[in-house]
């Protein structure tokens, strides 16, 4: 979701993308506060994920977060700035483990059906509705997995998608995994990025 | 009268937590929404309450009252356009970091999300202008939250806390607990610095052969002034101070180098850019400091002390930060410093004083602002209290003003709102009944909330307006004047009130002075006179300001004099 109201403008500058987790009190108006730091200080949600923390009255969220370089950095501390805002880790640099889920819709007659049940066992993904004409699926996995599932389902008339966003967690010691994050130097934006600190006001 | 336990409406649990959080003048206007409280406030005779003629005021009376004390203001307004009018005022106290609680009435909580008549969503709408809101929905909770929010205003970087309160609430009874202990486990505002990080920085400060501290607001938020001469007088580091920073050291301490940045001192601009070192102290590199970040200050290592982690590296990279309380810091900060000299730096800064002299005025018959501030400098002896508005007069202001006594400048740095000047000064004169607290108005800020002159009247404070009046908005003329090839528009008033006949009409001494002849007697008969005053002070309208450097420039491009 774009939630920077300025006109895009592309920039050698780069974008950077950061995971950054949030163990967040469940008081009124915490996701309005986030959203807000978010939208103030400039920064592109990419996806946002909010759920019920292991502890009573805490949530957890997940952000993935797009923006200015020298502004992202500053994600996680301006994060932990807000008082319902208990700790924040920034996982963009650490071994996580992360997921994503998909529903998608897809137009599936008697002839193609069984195509696409095939597909679907590839990505071990699952059928979780059938109707006379389409069927839904499920799917999990990193968003790369997700979204090559989706194009080869298209040819077959993808009706609808609806994606989670991702979650992430630190893994486990021990637990055998690559590194994750990345921060994309020198690519092209279409967010706007500041060229010049100065307000410009009096 | 202990309450502990008792059986209270919300209304009273408000007073009574008021009370321990040990408050004593609330600025406030009722309305239907907030009447519930004012129908108990007669019942806690320790808490003054004056009543302001417009919200806004109310809000910058706080504000005054805060920064000048360093106590937390508080302010009253009732829901919907009470509330909004409380928002210049919040985001005012919130850019420059000042404790204000502010407490609203609500719709009843079953009309809430209806377009109530009244209704605002206030924590909405106060969200990005506030360190922190609450709305309460229950009377058993206000205590507990008013014990936050005080706890939040006044600790860590300081900043305006909104409490909304339904009507209903206000009427609800609860039993009243008070709670010892705040229970933030997201809120753990930093004491002392990381010990590492102070020997790095003590470590910066003996390689520095031209160090320099730039002392901001932080330095009056922590009342760190005698830590801060402690050690620039140990290593003899020169100061420079921001616009907000001012009276963080005596102006006329030999090591004290003025005010740095767009209408900065010039030599204190200079020095800022000549520096191999420059210790920010609670300070945040603002833009009209920096000018363009890229060109500010290439030859310096930076140390940043900032109690608030995201500013550090925020406008401009830190070879060394040190997050913390400045005054905890600069404490363990001194003894890592050995006393020494930096003869050389320090007459090379008397040079660039001598060299530009930007507190030279130049030679003339007619009246100006700055002659107008010098002299209330001098009449003072720089003691008291020095408030402005926004403006050229603000910076006439800031350069002429010779500080004595610590923490007795107050201006709107980081919002520039006009009007602050009239509300402003009199919640410093409520916090220091005993202090000469003068107002440098501009005529334009002075008729944004001169409504409060009535409110001054009421209650008999004895704040001086000098109004620097150019009848026009002097600062924006500038700006046309200079950057829009002369396209005046909408920059002159040509049916400016009479000040004297309307501080007359509010029942204050109004005084006018056209000329430099008549400017010190003045300013004494104001200072005589045991009550508010209002001076009109006729001022020559085509006078910029400077030194200027333009926005988002640098240093190279610095203009010392008119062309
Ligand atoms: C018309 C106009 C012109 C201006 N021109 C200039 C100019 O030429 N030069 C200039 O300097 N300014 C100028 N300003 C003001 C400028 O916009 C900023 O408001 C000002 O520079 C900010 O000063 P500051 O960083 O000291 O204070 P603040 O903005 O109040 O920042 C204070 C800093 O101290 C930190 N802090 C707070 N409490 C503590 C604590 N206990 N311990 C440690 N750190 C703490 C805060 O986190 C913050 O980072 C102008 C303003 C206007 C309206
Ligand atoms: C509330 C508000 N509106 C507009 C501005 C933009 N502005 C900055 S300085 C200025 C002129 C101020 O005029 P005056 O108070 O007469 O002071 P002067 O510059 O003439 O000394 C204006 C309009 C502002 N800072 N605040
Ligand atoms: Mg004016």
């Amino acid at each position: 979701m774009s939630m920077n109201g300025s006109t895009p403008s592309s920039s050698s500058q780069g974008l950077s993308k950061r995971t950054v987790i949030a163990l967040v009190q469940d008081r009124p108006g915490v996701l309005a506060r986030v959203a807000g730091l978010f939208r103030r200080r400039g920064f592109n949600i990419a996806s946002l994920v909010v759920g019920k923390a292991e502890r009573p009255g805490f949530s957890r969220m997940t952000f993935e977060v797009e923006g200015d370089p020298s502004i992202v950095s500053h994600v996680a501390m301006q994060l932990d700035k807000l008082i319902d805002v208990v700790e924040v880790t920034d996982v963009t640099d650490l071994d996580i483990v992360w997921r994503e889920m998909a529903l998608v819709k897809v137009m599936a007659s008697a002839e193609t059906r069984g195509e696409i049940m095939q597909l679907v066992e590839i990505f071990r993904a699952k059928i979780v509705d059938v109707g006379a004409q389409a069927i839904g699926i499920e799917a999990t996995g990193d968003p790369d997995k997700i979204d090559s599932m989706i194009s080869l389902l298209r040819p077959f008339g993808v009706r609808e998608v609806m994606r989670t966003g991702r979650v992430a967690m630190p893994r486990a010691a021990l637990v055998e995994g690559g590194k994750d994050g990345f921060n994309v130097k020198g690519q092209e934006s279409d967010i706007w990025v500041a060229q010049s600190a100065d307000s410009g006001s009096v | 009268m202990s309450n502990e336990g008792n059986e209270l409406s919300g209304a009273q649990i408000v007073c009574e937590s008021l009370v321990r959080e040990g408050v004593d003048v609330v600025f406030g206007l009722p309305g239907g929404a907030i009447l519930p409280l004012y129908g108990v406030l007669g019942q806690w005779p320790e808490l003054r309450h004056i009543l302001v003629r417009h919200e806004q005021g109310g809000a910058h009376a706080a504000d005054g009252y805060a920064r000048s004390t360093g106590k937390v203001g508080v302010v009253f307004a009732t829901s919907g356009p009470g509330a909004t009018n409380l928002i210049t005022g919040l985001a005012t106290a919130s850019m420059d970091s000042a404790p204000v609680v502010a407490i609203t009435g609500q719709v009843n909580r079953a009309a809430i999300g209806r377009d109530a008549f009244q209704e605002t969503d206030i924590t909405g709408a106060t969200l990005p202008v506030t360190k922190h809101n609450y709305l309460v929905m229950r009377a058993a909770d206000i205590a507990r939250t008013m014990r936050e929010a005080f706890h939040i205003a006044r600790t860590g970087r300081p900043g305006p806390v909104l409490i909304d309160i339904p009507k209903d609430v206000f009427q609800e009874m609860a039993q009243f607990d008070w709670p010892e202990e705040v229970d933030l486990p997201g809120y753990n505002p930093p004491g002392e610095g990381n010990i590492e990080d102070v020997k790095a920085a003590a470590k910066l400060i003996e390689e520095a052969e031209r160090p320099v501290v730039l002392a901001g607001h932080g330095v009056l938020i922590s009342k760190a002034w005698d830590e801060l001469r402690e050690l620039v007088e140990k290593a003899e580091i020169p100061v420079i101070t921001t616009l907000l920073g001012i009276s963080g050291i005596p102006t006329a301490h030999p090591l004290s180098v003025g005010m740095p940045g767009m209408h900065g001192h010039a030599y204190a601009s200079l020095a800022l850019e000549e520096a191999d070192l420059i210790i920010a102290a609670g300070a945040r590199f603002d833009d009209r400091i920096t000018g363009d970040t890229k060109r500010f200050a290439q030859k310096s290592k930076k140390i940043h002390i900032d109690v608030d982690p995201t500013e550090i590296d925020k406008n401009v990279k830190a070879n060394v930060a040190v997050i913390g309380d400045l005054k905890a810091v600069l404490r363990q900060l001194i003894p890592e410093v050995s006393k020494s000299t930096h003869t050389d730096w320090v007459r090379r800064i008397e040079h660039l004083k001598a060299e530009h002299p930007s507190l030279k005025i130049r030679e003339t018959d007619e009246l100006l602002g700055q002659h107008v501030v010098k002299t209330i400098s001098d009449v003072t002896g720089g003691k008291g209290h020095m408030v402005t508005g926004v403006g050229q007069h603000q910076m006439w202001a800031a350069q002429f003003w010779q500080s004595a006594e610590p923490n007795n400048w107050h201006t709107s740095g980081g919002l520039g709102t006009m009007g602050f000047e009239v509300p402003a000064a009199m919640g410093v004169q409520v916090g220091n009944p005993d202090s000469v607290v003068w107002s440098i108005a501009g005529d334009g800020g002075f008729q944004m909330t001169m409504s409060e002159l009535a409110t001054v009247k009421e209650n008999n404070l004895p704040v001086k307006y000098a109004i620097l009046n150019n009848n026009m908005l002097g600062m924006i003329t500038q700006w046309q004047d200079m950057m829009y090839d002369k396209g005046f528009y909408a920059n002159a008033y040509t049916g400016n009130p009479d000040f004297v006949k309307l501080a007359e009409a509010f029942g204050i001494l109004g005084l006018r002075c056209t000329s430099q002849d008549d400017l010190e007697a003045t300013i004494r008969k104001a200072m005589e006179h045991d009550g508010p005053v209002v001076i009109d002070f006729v001022i020559r309208a085509d006078e910029n300001v400077y030194p200027m450097i333009p926005a988002g420039e640098s240093i190279e491009q610095l203009i010392e004099e008119p062309a």
